[in-house]
């Protein structure tokens, strides 16, 4: 069994519009060190994938920066290793300007030249929104032993209306065919198997499914290859059963982030599987330095932070200067923020490199957490 | 094809750093852990690197697995190059015999096979014990401007001090008249740093001379630099001024640690200018629990802290259970300290376990010396370990007959 990985960098940008101005959903910071697509390229390389095609159509100057070679990730290779693939926009095409979307089927035909380069057997094609640690080779086996065409993973979850209108929803029989798909539905409540974004099928497949999108002018998976093929194809559910939060918006952002302090087994799962650590980009950062005087309760902290004051249930990135005095709390506080002394921050997400001066008081709400964007100084 | 290298650096991290004890039982003393994620040969690579000295080879005898993988290709430290980079240099087997590495002058004589690669104009002799940042280029600056033969960096130590280290007499102009091995009666304050820079063909000359010389034990201090003097050569003093610490007993490794912990510490690792490198591994971030204090500490990623931390520093993956206390305390890697246990003015080695309800070492106020727990020893639940004591396997066993 060999398989290539393809990641999509930036479907789902819009659904978290606050994190996503200057980047792609896969840079978006999370878990004080992290990026999401550290988890989608970890729980690759965890599972021996190490022929990775990252797709980027815009917005991806942070991607870039932050996975570079890829050598953090031991992907800086010379067979196989990571591919960034951004748009391929010439003199006499430009694909943004002639109204193509950002969809996963149309940025796959968009690198055709690169799928049909493909030498494994097998593609897991992965978006960056779902943070979990799992091992891809179970699924490529699952797959392989049901003889399906596609195997998509999902998991059970409650949904609202609000909840499901972000969601794709796959229904299926009792042996786990697909018998029907809902994509992003608007009046659906209830238990269903939701997708993760994480699908594996044979690169033969791929290869056909793309041609057949671009001749038929398909665009979107779930609903132009998945929805109207389930009838005669073997599409078949995964269920993925650890902890694998979909990160759809802001509010979910904040909610999974927050739950890494409250819930041992979310941080367990992420960070305490064996033989499986999530790999990130190296920041060569010291030690975090706790002052005389600081109080730091139930809270996660990455290195490089200088930490004077009180700090309880946040989230600390790398490199965070806490003043004297300063009270952090529930507060998700990125990478070189510097929250002056005495400055007081409730229910707030600081991106990177914001400045908070002295005694300034900030709050927000816990479904309405307050944003201050990157660099911003208040 | 090599690249020729204006200098070259030999880095000699051979040696065992006996003094360290159960520290170095198992690993050479330039890959001891420092200051929570660092190790002690981090800083005269980074230093390199920073001088823009990217040639860097690392002479390697005693225990040398951990040195070895550590350095790697020299990716942490922008060292995995085409045509220059770090290389680790073993004794090896030659022709007409096998050797250890009789001396630091030996070490280097017997590579000058990785030397002559280069074809450099100067070579820089470091040592991996010592704890500073020093611009390499602005002693070569020095060294060339003044046409030396030899150039020698050196501190200000008080006259107390000075019969501890090799001193060098200089005139005005900084020229070194005299040198002396730990004098008695001191006639000056400059101590060599075991910082050297020669021109590549007179070293070559004197290695040789040296190596034909059975009287000779081999040494750069107590052989090579005397003779260079006695010959008249232009050997210069470059006077260094900064922090520098040798680590080379349990008292200066802890105190050096303890220098990088405060709010302006004593030696600022903060710095970006001049940034530290270490080989970084994958631990998430550190988590503090809800009835953690810490206070006046270093804390690196991977640690669980749910107990009562002061004055100390930290390495990764430390696990700190409810209610133990640690304080003035140095925390190497993957230590478990047990619920309940205390640990006091300390060295606690890479993946020891201590027991709950443990007492290890006394406070730093009554005057006992530090405890030392040596690298996956695991101490019983209620095991008291007094101050000074150095705790392996030998240790262990005395406590059970």
């Amino acid at each position: 069994m060999s398989a290539s990985g393809i990641i999509f960098s930036n479907i789902h940008d819009n659904n978290i519009p606050e994190l996503t101005r200057l980047r792609t959903i896969a840079s978006v910071p999370f878990a004080c060190r992290y990026r999401f697509i550290d988890f989608t390229l970890s729980n690759m390389v965890n599972s021996n994938i190490y022929n990775i095609s990252v797709i980027t159509n815009y917005n991806y100057q942070s991607l870039m920066d932050h996975i570079g070679s890829g050598k953090d990730w031991d992907l800086a290779r010379r067979s196989g290793g990571l591919k960034i693939l951004p748009p391929n926009i010439t003199a006499y095409a430009n694909p943004y300007l002639e109204g193509r979307t950002n969809s996963r089927l149309d940025s796959l035909k968009n690198v055709a030249t690169s799928i049909g380069r493909i030498t494994d057997d097998y593609v897991v094609l992965s978006d960056c929104d779902v943070i979990c640690n799992v091992d891809f080779g179970d699924m490529i086996r699952a797959h392989q032993e049901s003889g399906a065409d596609m195997t998509i993973a999902v998991k059970t979850a409650e949904l609202t209306p609000e909840t499901a209108h972000s969601t794709v929803i796959f229904r299926s029989d009792e042996g786990g065919k697909i018998t029907e798909v809902l994509a992003y539905p608007n009046d659906f409540s209830g238990s269903a198997d939701i997708g993760l974004n994480m699908i594996v099928m044979s690169t033969a497949y791929l290869r056909q499914m793309v041609l057949e999108a671009s001749t038929r002018g398909y665009s979107s998976l779930s609903r132009d290859i998945i929805g109207r093929r389930c009838g005669y194809m073997n599409f078949r559910i995964y269920r993925i059963n650890g902890y694998c939060p979909s990160i759809s918006s802001f509010a979910d952002y904040y909610k999974h982030s927050m739950e890494l302090l409250t819930d041992p087994t979310a941080r367990e799962s992420l960070f305490g599987v064996k033989n499986r650590p999530v790999l990130t980009k190296v920041r060569n950062s010291t030690p975090t330095y706790y002052a005389q005087g600081s109080s730091v309760k139930n809270s996660m902290v990455a290195d490089g932070c200088f930490i004077e004051g009180t700090v309880e249930n946040s989230i600390i990135f790398r490199g965070a200067k806490i003043g004297r005095n300063a009270t952090v709390k529930n507060s998700i506080i990125m990478q070189d923020t510097i929250v002056g002394d005495g400055a007081f921050l409730n229910c707030v997400i600081t991106d990177k490199n914001a400045v908070i001066r002295d005694q300034r008081m900030l709050a927000g709400a816990e479904t309405q957490p307050f944003y201050v964007s990157k660099g911003k100084m208040i | 094809m090599y690249k020729k290298q204006e200098c070259v650096a030999m880095l000699l991290a051979g040696g065992q750093g006996s003094r360290l004890y159960t520290l170095t039982e198992k690993t050479a003393k330039p890959a001891v852990r420092f200051g929570g994620k660092y190790r002690i040969i981090d800083f005269p690579l980074s230093n390199c690197v920073n001088s823009g000295i990217y040639t860097v080879g690392v002479l390697t005898q005693y225990q040398p697995l951990q040195l070895n993988e550590y350095i790697g290709n020299g990716q942490p430290w922008d060292l995995d190059r085409g045509q220059s980079g770090v290389m680790v240099l073993p004794p090896y087997q030659a022709k007409s015999g096998a050797d250890w590495y009789k001396g630091t002058a030996n070490a280097i004589y017997q590579n000058f096979n990785f030397i002559d690669r280069y074809d450099p104009d100067y070579v820089l002799i470091l040592s991996g014990d010592h704890i500073y940042k020093m611009d390499y280029a602005k002693m070569l600056a020095a060294h060339k401007e003044k046409g030396a033969d030899c150039t020698i960096a050196v501190l200000e130590v008080t006259l107390e001090e000075a019969s501890r280290f090799g001193i060098m007499n200089t005139d005005e102009d900084l020229r070194i008249t005299e040198f002396e091995e730990k004098p008695k009666h001191p006639k000056s304050t400059k101590a060599s740093m075991g910082i050297y820079i020669f021109n590549n063909a007179l070293l070559r000359r004197y290695l040789e001379e040296d190596e034909a010389d059975p009287a000779s034990s081999k040494d750069f201090g107590k052989n090579v630099i005397p003779k260079m003097l006695a010959d008249g050569c232009k050997m210069y003093a470059y006077p260094f001024h900064g922090y520098w610490k040798d680590v080379g007993t349990i008292q200066s490794l802890w105190e050096a640690n303890m220098d990088l912990v405060g709010e302006q510490p004593v030696f600022d690792l903060r710095d970006r200018d001049w940034r530290i490198y270490s080989r970084n591994y994958s631990d998430s971030p550190h988590f503090v629990g809800e009835y953690a204090k810490i206070s006046n500490s270093l804390i690196t990623e991977g640690c669980t802290i749910e107990g009562i931390v002061e004055n100390s520093v930290l390495s990764s993956g430390v696990k700190v259970c409810r209610g133990a206390y640690i304080k003035d305390s140095i925390i190497m890697s993957g230590v478990t300290v047990g619920e309940g246990a205390t640990v006091n003015y300390s060295i606690v080695d890479d993946g020891a376990v201590i027991g709950a309800g443990s007492t290890v070492g006394r406070t730093k106020a009554s005057g006992e010396k530090i405890t030392v727990i040596g690298s996956g020893i695991s101490l019983k639940p209620a095991t008291d370990v007094p101050g000074g004591e150095m705790v392996d396997e030998e240790w262990l066993k005395s406590q059970e007959d």
